[in-house]
């Protein structure tokens, strides 16, 4: 594998107008955990300006296939991967790729809201001064735009400085959702955003998803089938690490080409 | 139903609940056109009679069915096969309930008509009738067994129905040409002929719902009927 590189973008860049938002191309991806081969050779779109859904049961591969999309799972796991993955002509496991503008470029949500212990503000700005911004004015204006995207501006605005630990679990994830947008990334991954929230604070997470994807390109692993049809445009059903089937969401969910995906969104799996 | 059973057996056994009270419905409805053209055709006042009461158990059905479709829409979110199959049993019961309003308006004319001397012998109206029960019962065959085919087979047999309800219209007219006094009597046989023909309509409906429910696709409204799905 490639060394994570140490070099730093010199700054954030403005918002790209809508027509730059990446396409992610995975294709033909063979990816293993140390001897164990878990994706056989994936070729999938998640679109640009979409929703890109993930279902499958526990240990089919979805997480590992957005995490192959950033290269996070090689910070703790040993990997080999073949095929390729691009976002935009970004090529993802090109020869002397910049991780750290990879990460710039693909955040990531994960499945427990995880704040650093610090403040609100210090959350949000953590990536931008990760790549070297120091300019207090312009991470004040950061810190806005992302926790307004992230819907919990009108929330926390006068409370900047307190602990992000002093939220509650949904606000909680939305600043980790705001702290992925304030490197202005081209596509968002989220590898089960709700599964430690309540109804409540998941519905507010959904609605958040389906504004940010006119912005983002983005995909989202869910265990909740209910949640992938509401979210999603369209969905991929992934079952011990192949691709059974993608289609568009109201297909997968009224009339599957495949009958191993309606066997299991209508529960009749094993 | 083809495929494995629900991880959630309780889930399964509500499906299998549903598509039994469809079943009944249906057979009831059945039994409903089969009493009323018996008692047109004897005639027999006291089974036209019946063939009225029994609309309540009919219209029962209809709201206990609808009951547990919402029922399982609200607390199983359904989806795919499931999803389809919920609906078309919602919409079917509404069809199966028309059937049955249709076969106590001929049990309604049966009587009118019994209190006069008969135009002329019942040939096509019991010949309707056969291939209009039979069209029901092959739709929900096929909506049991899954069976796209048999669905389509039974909306192709609605234009021989169509013909003799044609074929009566044209006969009575004629009659009624002849000798005004006949109109009341030939009207009425008419009106018979007529809901014999929407019952057919309803089995058409039930057939195309059937073939949505198997195939996920809707060949209602498009013209020609596909030669196969």
């Amino acid at each position: 594998m490639t060394p994570p590189s140490a070099s730093v973008a010199s700054a954030v860049p403005t918002r790209r107008p809508a027509a730059a938002q990446a396409h992610v191309a995975i294709r033909d991806l063979v990816y293993s955990y140390g001897r164990t081969e878990v994706l056989h050779g994936i070729d999938m779109d998640f679109a640009a300006g979409e929703v890109t859904a993930i279902i499958g049961p526990s240990g089919c591969g979805k997480s590992t296939l957005i995490k192959a999309v950033n290269r996070i799972a090689e910070v703790t796991s040993e990997v080999t991967v073949q095929g390729s993955v691009t976002v935009g002509d970004f090529d993802v496991y090109g020869p002397d790729v910049d991780l750290v503008e990879l990460r710039r470029r693909v955040g990531m949500v994960f499945q427990r809201p995880n704040p650093f212990p610090k403040s609100i503000f210090d959350n949000v700005v953590f990536g931008p001064r990760l790549h070297g911004m120091t300019d207090r004015a312009r991470l004040s204006e950061i810190v806005e735009r992302s926790l307004r995207q992230a819907a919990l501006w009108d929330e926390v605005c006068d409370r900047l400085h307190t602990n992000a630990l002093q939220l509650s679990g949904g606000q909680q994830q939305r600043l980790c959702i705001a702290r992925a947008l304030a490197v202005e990334p081209d596509v968002v991954l989220m590898d089960e955003p709700c599964s430690a929230l309540d109804p409540i604070a998941t519905t507010r997470i959904e609605e958040l998803i389906h504004e940010l994807k006119s912005q983002y390109t983005i995909a989202i692993v869910t265990h909740n089938m209910q949640q992938a049809a509401r979210v999603s445009d369209s969905t991929a059903f992934l079952y011990l690490g192949k691709l059974v089937e993608v289609d568009r969401t109201e297909r997968i969910f009224t009339a599957p080409g495949c009958k191993e995906t309606e066997d299991y969104v209508t529960g009749r799996f094993g | 139903m083809a495929g494995a059973g629900h991880t959630d057996t309780r889930y399964e056994e509500e499906l299998a609940e549903l598509r039994c009270r469809v079943l009944e419905m249906g057979g009831l409805v059945e039994r409903q056109i089969a009493d009323a053209i018996r008692a047109l055709v004897t005639p027999d006042v006291a089974l036209a009679d019946a063939v009225v009461a029994k609309d309540d158990a009919v219209n029962h059905l209809d709201v206990e069915i609808d009951e547990l479709c919402f029922r399982l829409l609200a607390l199983r979110q359904p989806a795919a096969r499931d999803l389809r199959f919920i609906t078309t049993a919602l919409k079917i019961t509404t069809d199966l309930e028309r059937i049955g309003d249709r076969a106590v308006t001929i049990a309604e004319r049966a009587n009118e008509l019994q209190r006069e001397p008969q135009l002329k012998p019942y040939v096509d109206i019991p010949r309707m009738a056969e291939i209009a029960s039979r069209m029901l019962r092959e739709s929900l065959d096929a909506f049991v067994r899954y069976d796209a085919e048999l669905a389509l087979a039974v909306c192709r047999q609605d234009d021989a129905v169509d013909q003799l309800n044609g074929q009566i219209f044209r006969e009575l007219v004629s009659f009624m040409l002849e000798d005004p006094k006949v109109i009341t009597r030939a009207m009425r046989v008419l009106f018979v002929s007529k809901y014999l023909e929407r019952i057919a309509d309803h089995a058409t409906n039930i057939s195309e719902m059937v073939v949505f429910m198997v195939k996920g696709k809707s060949i209602r409204h498009v013209g020609e009927l596909p030669t196969s799905v």
